[in-house]
């Protein structure tokens, strides 16, 4: 009975300090496959960079998907930005999602427009005058170093080229919480680091990212805090980690333990 | 304010830009809201021009009672005002010895012959009440009524009815009837087909952009602001549909009417027709406009509800 007033004042508490708050958050697909994610607890504080690592199929994906609410959790709690996914209603979501800032792993470019107006198109969906876009694409262009390459076609891209894109319509909205899953997917050692300067410098300048890898040189190379899901549990949860196949390997073990 | 006017102003935008890009599905869905509009529009002008013949030949019909010289006026008022409140009249006319005279001559006013002798000789004429059927099958009604004993006996020859033309009147109103009905099959069918086309061409454009529908709701487009350019682009089918119909049947009925004459066997009476469409074409373009308008919007509205929805649903 007490538990009640106690977890409304923490909850009020956890929204003004934390940025992400999962509580037993359980994601099941299909019944009979069982969970996709099971009781996962995450705690992300506003400008944080957090990077969630494991095998493939383990739940990465789904976790991000239900931060967009692009799927809803079976049971568990869900807050960002102070936003109770609980309380959301279906005609809120364009709301929140524009709050969110999503990298994703295939892009989702529009073929059809130009590098400008792709990002440009972030703006326009939120009702934001042409003068004020023609002002702010530019500049968020020049952060993930594509100047000079507005009028080109995604297919005239690199696959870097192509995943900064995406990157810049997803920060040129200035989102509180900007998600990547796994945005250096196919890139080469060289293309994939461009990308992560990208993200970097975008959390220097305050916004909390969340990223999805496979790539250990990644990991090691930033040296943040990484979370290893693996089954669909938090198998670790570390800060400023140091990854090798053989450590991910160490840590799942020991959670199954 | 600002943003929901470029929000506004950037879906009208897109939808006409769409209806550009799209032109050959944009003429291929047109095509056929223009025939359903068309049939439409004709149908209606066709069966206001039937019901005012069927209406005419009506007015014609009625039942004339010849009171004897000595009815009394107290008599043939109430007699009047008897009839006057059977429901299956419409009408009633007094006419006295003399009003019927002064009629009889204006009937035959170049006879001067009859009117000679007419004139010689004491008046006549019985005086003679006009009774108006509401409709055709009332005369037997009045009949029944005139016929009693009580009136009857009023009476210095049997009343006449337009009796006569009573069964050529029954077989043009039937003909009218069915050609209504058939005209009323005729837009059912097409106003239900043009929706399922428009509808399914809207479906198509949409499967052909579904992914960027996708991303748009991804990126956290409002419901509207994706639906919108499609709602923009039909209406516009709807509005050129509208103005195209009425060009056609001004065509129709006022260049072309007298070949229209020759095929519809003389049943219609195109100079009604003419003069009803002329008389109304304002009010016709814009039933046709806000009908074409209908359509347009509310086959795009449903076309894309499919692709609107939030995927997930509620646990
Ligand atoms: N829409 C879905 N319907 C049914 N099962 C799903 C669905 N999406 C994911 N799954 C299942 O849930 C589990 C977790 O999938 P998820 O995509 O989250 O993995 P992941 O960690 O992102 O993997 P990867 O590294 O390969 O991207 C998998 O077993 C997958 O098969
Ligand atoms: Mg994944």
């Amino acid at each position: 009975m007490y538990y009640q007033p106690v977890w409304r004042l923490a909850k009020h508490i956890v929204i003004i300090v934390l940025m992400i708050l999962l509580d037993r958050v359980t994601k099941t697909y299909n019944k009979n496959l069982g969970p996709a994610l099971d009781r996962v607890s995450l705690h992300v504080e506003p400008k944080e960079f957090v990077i969630i690592v494991g095998q493939s199929g383990a739940g990465k994906s789904t976790l991000l998907k239900l931060l967009t609410r692009e799927e809803r959790p079976t049971s568990g709690k869900i807050i960002v930005g102070g936003i109770d996914y609980d309380k959301l209603r279906d005609r809120d979501i364009p709301l929140l999602r524009r709050k969110i800032g999503v990298v994703f792993q295939d892009f989702k470019l529009l073929p059809n427009r130009t590098v400008f107006e792709n990002v440009a198109f972030a703006l326009e969906i939120v009702g934001v005058s042409t003068k004020e876009i023609n002002n702010t694409v530019p500049k968020v262009l020049d952060i993930v170093n594509l100047k000079g390459k507005e009028k080109r076609m995604p297919m005239e891209l690199s696959g870097g080229e192509r995943q900064r894109v995406a990157i810049a319509r997803a920060i040129v909205r200035q989102p509180k919480v900007l998600i990547a899953d796994e945005p250096t997917g196919n890139l080469d050692p060289k293309h994939a680091w461009d990308v992560i300067k990208v993200l970097e410098k975008i959390n220097k300048y305050g916004t909390t990212v969340l990223l999805t890898t496979h790539n250990q040189e990644v990991v090691n190379r930033l040296r943040r805090r990484v979370v290893t899901i693996d089954h669909g549990r938090i198998a670790s949860d570390k800060a400023r980690a140091n990854y090798t196949s053989a450590t991910i390997a160490v840590d799942i073990a020991a959670a199954k333990k | 304010m600002r943003a929901k006017f470029t929000t506004f102003s950037r879906i009208i935008r897109t939808g006409m830009v769409n209806f550009v890009r799209n032109m050959w599905l944009a003429i291929a869905a047109m095509a056929i809201m223009i025939v359903t509009l068309t049939i439409i529009l004709f149908s209606v002008i066709v069966n206001a021009t039937f019901s005012n013949t069927v209406q005419q030949i009506t007015n014609k019909i009625d039942v004339s009672v010849y009171l004897k010289d000595s009815v009394t006026p107290a008599q043939s008022q109430s007699l009047v005002g008897q009839l006057k409140s059977l429901p299956a009249v419409q009408h009633v006319r007094y006419l006295s010895k003399e009003d019927a005279l002064k009629q009889y001559e204006a009937q035959n006013v170049g006879n001067t012959q009859l009117l000679q002798a007419i004139n010689e000789t004491d008046n006549p004429l019985p005086a003679t009440i006009k009774i108006k059927p509401r409709t055709l099958n009332d005369i037997d009604q009045i009949r029944a009524f005139i016929e009693k004993p009580d009136t009857a006996k009023l009476q210095s020859d049997p009343a006449s009815d337009s009796g006569d033309r009573r069964e050529a009147i029954a077989k043009i109103t039937h003909a009218t009837n069915i050609l209504r009905r058939v005209g009323a099959g005729a837009v059912v069918v097409f106003a239900v087909i043009s929706v399922l086309i428009i509808f399914n061409t809207i479906q198509m454009a949409i499967f052909n952009r579904r992914d960027e529908l996708q991303i748009m709701r991804l990126l956290g487009a409002s419901t509207s602001y994706i639906r919108g350019p499609f709602v923009v682009e039909t209406i516009i089918y709807g509005i050129f549909s509208a103005i195209i119909s009425v060009l056609i049947i001004n065509a129709v009925f006022v260049t072309a009417s007298s070949s229209l004459q020759a095929t519809s066997f003389g049943l219609l009476d195109i100079s009604y027709s003419q003069s009803f469409f002329e008389n109304r074409y304002w009010e016709l373009l814009l039933i046709q406009l806000a009908l074409g308008i209908f359509i347009g919007a509310a086959s795009s509205i449903i076309a894309t509800r499919r692709y609107l929805k939030f995927k997930t649903p509620k646990r």
